[in-house]
């Protein structure tokens, strides 16, 4: 089980949070203004990378907040924590 | 009672003073406390306790712990247990039991025993407290850290205790940690899952050995979650055998196990003594049962030249053979004699020799014990020089200590595991305040020779009983089968031949199956590397797994304030999500059929009510709550006005419904909105995931409050004259007073919220209170209709009445590829908004399909109650196969208000198809449907003013 280090409450187990994909997906500022193609990959294309990845993590049985980490998905290592608005850390 | 011809005079960690009874498959013996069932019946002479489960072949006990591939017992009595190795059962008095050849039986009655979980947490956790660990534990505890020490023996002292002479500072040891303020030992606890981020689970067995005597105040087991900032693994070494022919008879044991009974359970294993090794360890053994009266016929050596060990043994007057092996043994079922020959550059030679014996001991080296540290995620290194796979790198704060990095002296353990204790503490942030304490064991002068690598003994006669995996019957033949069919990767190999795959996970047999499939393959054993490590290290109980989460415990059940109320009103419950919602209120005689048509009635031609407050109920505030809601919503919320209600629908961003519900503006900026019971979690998810990650700027706050609110629904043309008797300052009239819109005025003197919606499309009302006013205001309701002949319905009749007006239950009509378009709502979708969650998708060409499947009532002929789930096909004759499906029916009911069975279903192209007539297979009949709208009961909507 994971320790995921929450921004705003510190580390705690992974139960005690939900999942949300990959980070840094926006909302399209005009979805009308997209091609039927453009909307899918909005919708339904992800990375699916061996190594970093950042990702939305809701910290829903504690502070109810989401922030974002990016995990090495091929060891589990969260490498860096940052909340929603921050820019996503570079990881060298 | 049968005596215990086996067991020796004196020594041992047994009391001879607390001699216990036991049954093994039907006769009766008797034990000591200390012994483990093997070691007892071992001590009666008995080493078969079963056949193999594929060959049928005698098997006997072959070790003294875990890994025990062969003697695994049922437990019958006190509470039966399947698949137990007889090696780890601690003897108790009243202890049942038999051999199992293949599967165990579980009880078919409930277990009384109770089982439970502890969480902690510590600093430097410690697996294993033989004498790596216990240095460990007390160096990490010296510095202050909190320390757990887990161990699955009784005792400490680990491979110690299999010794001839324990050295006193290992109960001094465990005794210091005892009292240390910071440190727990954890005896008779098995860590058995290594997971991320140093969480480690294991089970600790409390009450197991105390048979019938286990206080019922103590649980049995308790799951132990442990979380480490450091781990140190000692978890020791397994001894592994040697592929020979007949390897796997009776009487055939690991020379380190019968060294351990001979030492800790005074137990002799057998009268005569073969010894067959690859390296030093095993004339320890050959000298302790030389001791112990045992008469060692030879020492087999693998080995041309085996150093000091065998010039000890041959002064104490055993027969040496060096450069020997043993080639097979006969004897029916047990060992009686066993056969060597000379062995040259792998090949026999020389003439053979038969050694009379009833008991071989094998050693073919020593497996570190990597499973957790594997398991962790850690890799290992095949090292040439002791002929075993040992732990190299691992990103998690964890170290080895001791034989299970391939340590085996026990200066080097000690030394290894006050290091890896230290170092651990300090990575914790401790310090070792103390220096080290010395070692007190002292180093051996012995010269000492490097193990042989010995895997295979060549068979002239073939390698059909060269066994590898005891357990799965798999042996040097299977594998040569495997490989000649192609398999090269262990992976495979284990697959194709099970080698591995049993209870006992291969514990003795996984890197002796690496070594002779790399000896088949003429590769190198670490080219080959092993399989897979996964939890758990031994198996768990289900039972202990589960701990007090179970019956009632299992899931939490909610209830509404009037839960008591309909329990004494006799009714029955339904699980909607985790509520107790009542299903229907039988009278007496009444089944479930005649109650609900009876509720039915009431609703649609008098009164009735029904408990509502499990709808979700969420408040939302601030200066954008409005445009937040429009947002979420597919039509538009922020015209409402305050005072009134209105019925919205949310989509996902694939544009397919997620929830519907109602929404009342309370004021310019507050709304307090509902959603179907099963869903209020996850739409509080999605509202706050939206607020939080795609419009932080917006104003505006959501709070749950499904419990801060009972609801009543009160329902039916006479409805108005309940309430208006009730609430004398509400003016109730239609036009004062209209559908959906709500009013706050007191209601039997409660102060109450009473909206003007409907699910049913009758004339009705939503009451809602304060939870604790619940019960009054039901009451009341309750009196002041009984005149009337006031109803109380649950949610059978709810969804036959909804049902009969189209109403749609998300979750029930719908799944994941449902528009509101595809349920005949297009106008809850708005037109003018600029965009909200789900709109783009609305404009895709698939959401726009005419043949997309669509919500349609259907009237089976000959009234017919067609079970929900059902596909519906065209014609009345099955097509071949595949065949055709134009849909499936959502729900179905009997009504009383239109005298017949209806169903909704979704149906491709349903509404073009409004007047076909369709079908229905039910079993081997095709019935028959006429497919219609959705609503109907009142297509007109006029009853629901009353």
């Amino acid at each position: 089980m994971l320790l995921i280090p929450c921004p705003w409450c510190g580390p705690r187990d992974e139960a005690e949070f939900g999942y949300g994909g990959q980070a840094h997906v926006p909302y399209p500022e005009d979805p009308t203004a997209l091609t039927d193609e453009e909307w899918a990959r909005y919708l339904f294309f992800r990375n699916n990378p061996k190594g970093p990845h950042p990702e939305r993590w809701c910290h829903a049985a504690g502070c109810r907040r989401w922030f974002n980490a990016v995990r090495n998905t091929a060891t589990n290592e969260i490498l860096a924590v940052y909340r929603v608005g921050e820019p996503r850390p570079v990881i060298v | 009672m049968t005596p215990q011809p086996f067991r020796l005079p004196d020594g041992g960690r047994i009391s001879r003073g607390a001699p216990l009874a036991f049954r093994f498959d039907g006769v009766a013996y008797q034990g000591y406390r200390g012994d483990t069932l093997a070691s007892a019946l071992l001590a009666a002479g008995v080493h078969q306790t079963s056949t193999s489960v594929r060959l049928g072949r005698p098997r006997g006990i072959f070790t003294a712990g875990v890994e025990e591939p062969n003697a695994i017992v049922q437990i019958e009595a006190p509470f039966p247990e399947p698949m137990l190795p007889a090696t780890t059962v601690e003897l108790y008095d009243g202890l049942v039991a038999g051999g199992l050849p293949g599967q165990g039986r579980l009880a078919t009655e409930p277990d009384p025993a109770r089982y439970d979980a502890r969480y902690a947490h510590c600093d430097v956790l410690v697996v294993g407290a033989g004498p790596a660990g216990l240095a460990a534990a007390a160096a990490a505890a010296r510095t202050g850290a909190r320390v757990i020490l887990a161990d699955d023996q009784p005792e400490p002292g680990g491979s110690l205790l299999g010794t001839a002479e324990i050295p006193d500072w290992a109960a001094e040891t465990g005794s210091e940690l005892d009292a240390a303020s910071e440190a727990r030992v954890l005896r008779r606890t098995m860590v058995f899952g290594y997971y991320d981020d140093n969480y480690l689970l294991a089970a600790e067995r409390r009450t197991n050995h105390l048979g019938s005597q286990a206080p019922s105040r103590l649980s049995r087991e308790r799951i132990w979650h442990i979380r480490a900032r450091q781990v140190v693994l000692a978890t020791g070494a397994h001894e592994r055998s040697v592929a020979f022919a007949g390897n796997d008879r009776p009487g055939v044991m690991l020379a380190a196990a019968a060294r351990t009974y001979v030492n800790r359970y005074a137990v002799a294993p057998g009268r005569r003594a073969v010894v067959f090794t690859t390296g030093d360890s095993a004339y320890c053994a050959a000298l302790d049962l030389a001791a112990a009266g045992v008469d060692v016929a030879a020492v087999v050596d693998a080995r041309p030249e085996p150093g000091g060990a065998a010039e000890r043994a041959a002064r104490a007057g055993i027969e040496v053979l060096a450069g020997h092996a043993v080639t097979g043994t006969s004897g029916e079922p047990r060992v009686a004699s066993v056969a060597v020959r000379a062995l040259c550059a792998a090949e026999l030679t020389g003439p053979a020799r038969e050694f009379a014996a009833d008991l071989l001991l094998v050693s073919g080296g020593w497996n570190p014990v990597a499973h957790l540290f594997s398991q962790a995620g850690g890799q290992l290194r095949y090292d040439a020089g002791l002929g075993a796979f040992v732990p190299d790198g691992c990103r998690q704060a964890v170290r080895v200590a001791g034989a299970a990095r391939g340590v085996f002296d026990l200066p080097g353990c000690l030394a290894d595991g006050a290091e890896a204790g230290r170092r651990a503490a300090e990575d914790a942030g401790f310090t070792a305040a103390r220096p080290l304490p010395p070692t007190s064991a002292a180093g051996s002068a012995e010269r000492s020779a490097p193990s042989a690598h010995l895997w295979v003994v060549p068979g002239p006669d073939g390698f059909g009983t060269h066994f590898v995996d005891l357990q799965r019957d798999v042996t040097v033949a299977d594998l040569a089968r495997a490989t000649g069919a192609g398999l090269r990767s262990v992976e495979h190999l284990k697959r194709y031949t099970t080698a591995g795959t049993a209870h006992d996970q291969g514990k003795t047999s996984g890197v002796l199956t690496s070594g002779v499939i790399a000896q088949l393959l003429g590769v190198e054993v670490a080219e080959l590397g092993t399989t897979t490590f996964r939890p758990p290290y031994t198996p768990v109980s289900f039972a202990a797994l589960a701990g007090r989460n179970r019956g009632v415990l299992h899931d939490p059940v909610r209830v509404t304030a009037l839960h008591d109320w309909h329990l004494a009103h006799g009714a029955r419950f339904e699980n909607v999500g985790q509520w107790h919602r009542p299903w229907y209120y039988p009278r007496d005689g009444e089944d479930m059929a005649a109650a609900v048509a009876r509720e039915c009635r009431a609703a649609r031609e008098g009164v009735a009510f029904m408990d509502a407050s499990t709808l979700g109920k969420i408040d939302v505030q601030g200066p954008d709550a409005g445009d937040f809601l429009d947002r979420l919503y597919t039509n538009m919320i922020s015209t409402l006005r305050v005072g009134m209600i209105r019925y919205g629908v949310m989509c996902r961003a694939d544009g397919m419904v997620f929830d519907d519900g109602t929404v009342i503006r309370l004021a310019e900026d507050r709304f307090l909105l509902t959603t179907t019971t099963g869903n209020a979690a996850a739409v509080l998810d999605w509202m706050e995931e939206w607020l939080q990650t795609e419009w932080p700027d917006l104003r505006a706050h959501c709070t749950s409050v499904t419990e801060q609110w009972a609801t009543v629904a009160l329902v039916g043309p006479r409805s108005r004259e309940v309430l208006a008797g009730l609430a004398p300052q509400l003016a109730v009239d239609a036009c004062s007073f209209p559908f959906m819109a709500w009013r706050e005025t007191a209601v039997a003197g409660i102060p109450a919220r009473v909206c003007r919606i409907s699910f049913s499309g009758e004339l009705a009302y939503e009451i809602n209170v304060l939870p604790w006013y619940a019960t009054a205001l039901w009451e009341a309701l309750y009196e002041a209709g009984r005149p009337l002949g006031i109803t109380p319905y649950g949610t059978e009749t709810m969804h036959v009445l909804r049902a009969e007006k189209g109403y749609p239950i998300v979750g029930q009509d719908t799944d994941g590829t449902v528009t509101p378009q595809d349920l005949g709502m297009g106008w809850v979708v708005s037109k003018k908004k600029r965009d909200f969650i789900g709109k783009r998708s609305h404009l895709r060409a698939d959401t726009g399909r005419a043949d997309r499947k669509q919500l349609v009532a259907l009237l089976p002929q000959d009234d017919v109650l067609l079970p929900e789930g059902a596909q519906l096909v065209a014609g009345d004759r099955l097509a071949d196969p595949p065949v055709p499906m134009l849909g499936h029916i959502t729900s179905s009911y009997r009504s009383v208000a239109l005298g017949r069975t209806f169903a909704l279903a979704l149906v491709r192209s349903g509404r073009e198809r409004v007047g076909e007539r369709l079908y229905v297979p039910v079993g081997e009949e095709l019935i028959p449907v006429t497919v219609t709208g959705p609503v109907l009961y009142d297509p007109e909507g006029a009853r629901r003013d009353g």
